[in-house]
């Protein structure tokens, strides 16, 4: 009787964050879907029904969709490689004992914390900048031609930038998985004569590799979705538009909502197929 | 000797740290340097690192000429507001979850997290349409709703994997003792839960600061908080490195403050409870 009341109670105190989230998810996303296959571009006052799947067959068949989804991969892939790679190396450097380790904890995830937009344009000009740039000045101080990095190697830049934001996030969580390692495991495998490189290989990565997957998982779903680090330095030019952009492009630039809406309906399949991935692990880790 | 050993590793790894540390912080520590240099010394050639001339008046300037306190002010009502309408909602329904779990709360749960990973793109036209229709375009009002929403799974999750930390004989304990259902959720929960509570706001006020997606494609002049005031020197006049970086450290300093306090509590809500 008691239970049939509490729970009754705990149905309507969930209640608001279901509906809220639910109205949030299916609206907006209906209204996309419906769009999507229309020809509505509002600048040139056309709003027709009955285009069936034109809109997706010209989205994904236009060469700016195949760049772009090249351009995601590579920026996802590169800023994915370069956090977890640096943030495992990181992770086992300050778990070692080391003089300072608050210090150096603060500084080494401070980076995460800065606004995207700040990151971008400091990096962009403090840093990149071919004439005043710090990089620009000490490439002319070893004797080289200083690089006009947001132009020359544009992708590679804000793969540059996003990672600097990124590695801390990935140091953080590898280094608290780190720290969860029983050490007398280590001990007793340093025991039996293992060396540091098959420690790391054998005791050291399969403990961190669920971590890992979590590391990787997470940061692909906000990555799919970078916008201000480009919308801020190239705006999309010099082969740096993603998916992500590319929509955003096609809905407010150029107000081709129906082909822009297309192109969001196949960004959001996408996404959800990495999502599935990161619930079922997530969600594996609900039962024990 | 082998303590000798021991104190030279642990020399190389200080020192290893100490420099990569450094070098991951440099960016943030010359965007502070260069606010306090004038336009002059920001680009002087070679770069000074601290033998330049101290002055404040890039803050000054940065507050006169483009009312910088209006941005900071909705930074702040935005990240704020939207974490307490968040909290507001989420404490009952994580409550629930924790302690009356039933057989769906895990696949509630689960949802919640999949609408957080639906691409903003994707329904970024009619978010738009709609605040139009309604006249809330650029309005904070509109970007509190929306900063709610979508940092709401993340507080759900937070809160609940605390929640579910408390032990349940405590209550029982308490029952025991004749504490009636007001009481026990007053004194003997609610103490309890504060901690979580506090992490989990600090976290999505941090979240919510840092927002550059809707903040940037909902506002133009009235509700444009600080990342919006700060990607309009994307495309800057004359010479604009001190004031940039005057405008970036105002802009980061009180977020890099509460994220440091923050670390630990972090990870778990990023990684809603896999990684502890």
């Amino acid at each position: 009787m008691a239970t049939q009341h509490s729970r009754s109670a705990a149905r309507m105190m969930m209640a608001p964050a279901v509906f809220l989230l639910l109205v949030w998810m299916l609206v907006p996303l209906t209204l996309t879907l419906w769009f999507s296959f229309m020809d509505y571009r509002p600048l040139r006052g056309t709003f027709e029904g009955g285009q069936g799947f034109a809109n997706y067959a010209r989205f994904l068949s236009s060469s700016a969709f195949q760049d772009s989804v090249v351009t995601t991969l590579i920026m996802v892939g590169g800023i994915l490689l370069i956090t977890v790679v640096g943030g495992v190396l990181l992770a086992l450097l300050l778990d070692q004992p080391i003089w300072g380790q608050g210090p150096v904890r603060i500084l080494v995830i401070a980076p995460f914390f800065v606004m995207p937009t700040v990151a971008a344009l400091v990096w962009k000009n403090m840093f990149m900048n071919p004439v005043n740039g710090l990089l620009a000045h000490l490439w002319q101080f070893m004797g080289l031609e200083p690089i006009d990095w947001l132009s020359q190697l544009p992708l590679f830049s804000i793969i540059l930038i996003v990672s600097w934001m990124w590695l801390p996030f990935a140091t953080l969580i590898l280094l608290t998985s780190v720290q969860s390692l029983s050490s007398e495991q280590l001990e007793a495998s340093e025991m039996d004569g293992a060396g540091v490189v098959s420690r790391f290989f054998y005791i050291i990565l399969p403990h961190m590799s669920r971590a890992i997957t979590v590391v990787i998982l997470i940061q692909t779903i906000f990555l799919l979705s970078i916008f201000a680090e480009i919308f801020v330095t190239t705006g999309g030019a010099f082969g740096t538009r993603t998916l992500t952009y590319l929509v955003y492009q096609r809905v407010i630039e150029s107000q081709n909502v129906g082909l822009g809406s297309a192109g969001g309906i196949i960004a959001v399949i996408l996404a959800n197929i990495i999502a599935f991935v990161l619930m079922r692990v997530v969600g594996k880790n609900l039962d024990n | 000797m082998a303590r000798a050993i021991t104190t030279q590793r642990k020399l190389a790894f200080s020192t290893a740290a100490w420099i990569i540390a450094l070098l991951i912080f440099f960016p943030i520590l010359w965007t502070i340097l260069t606010s306090f240099k004038t336009e002059a010394d920001a680009i002087a050639d070679p770069p000074l690192f601290l033998g330049f001339e101290w002055t404040l008046e890039n803050y000054f300037i940065v507050q006169e000429r483009s009312n910088y306190m209006r941005f900071l002010w909705n930074s702040v009502l935005i990240a704020v507001g939207s974490t307490a309408l968040g909290i507001l909602i989420a404490v009952p329904a994580a409550w629930s979850m924790a302690f009356v779990p039933g057989k769906r709360t895990k696949d509630i749960l689960l949802w919640m997290l999949s609408t957080k990973m639906l691409p903003a793109v994707g329904v970024l036209y009619p978010i738009r349409l709609i605040l139009i229709q309604t006249g809330l375009l650029d309005t904070k009002a509109a970007l509190i709703f929306i900063l709610t929403l979508i940092n709401l799974p993340i507080i759900v999750w937070m809160l609940y994997t605390y929640f579910r930390e408390i032990p349940g004989e405590i209550l029982e304990a308490a029952r025991m003792d004749g504490a009636t259902l007001k009481s026990e959720i007053l004194y003997v929960l609610t103490p309890m839960a504060v901690p979580g509570i506090a992490s989990t706001i600090l976290l999505n006020i941090i979240l919510a600061w840092n927002e550059a997606f809707w903040t940037l494609t909902l506002t133009t002049v009235d509700a444009a908080p600080l990342t919006a005031f700060i990607a309009s020197y994307s495309s800057p006049e004359g010479l604009f490195y001190a004031k940039l970086s005057a405008a970036s450290t105002m802009a980061i300093a009180p977020i890099l403050v509460m994220g440091w306090f923050s670390q630990k509590q972090l990870v778990r809500g990023l990684t809603f409870g896999a990684v502890k």
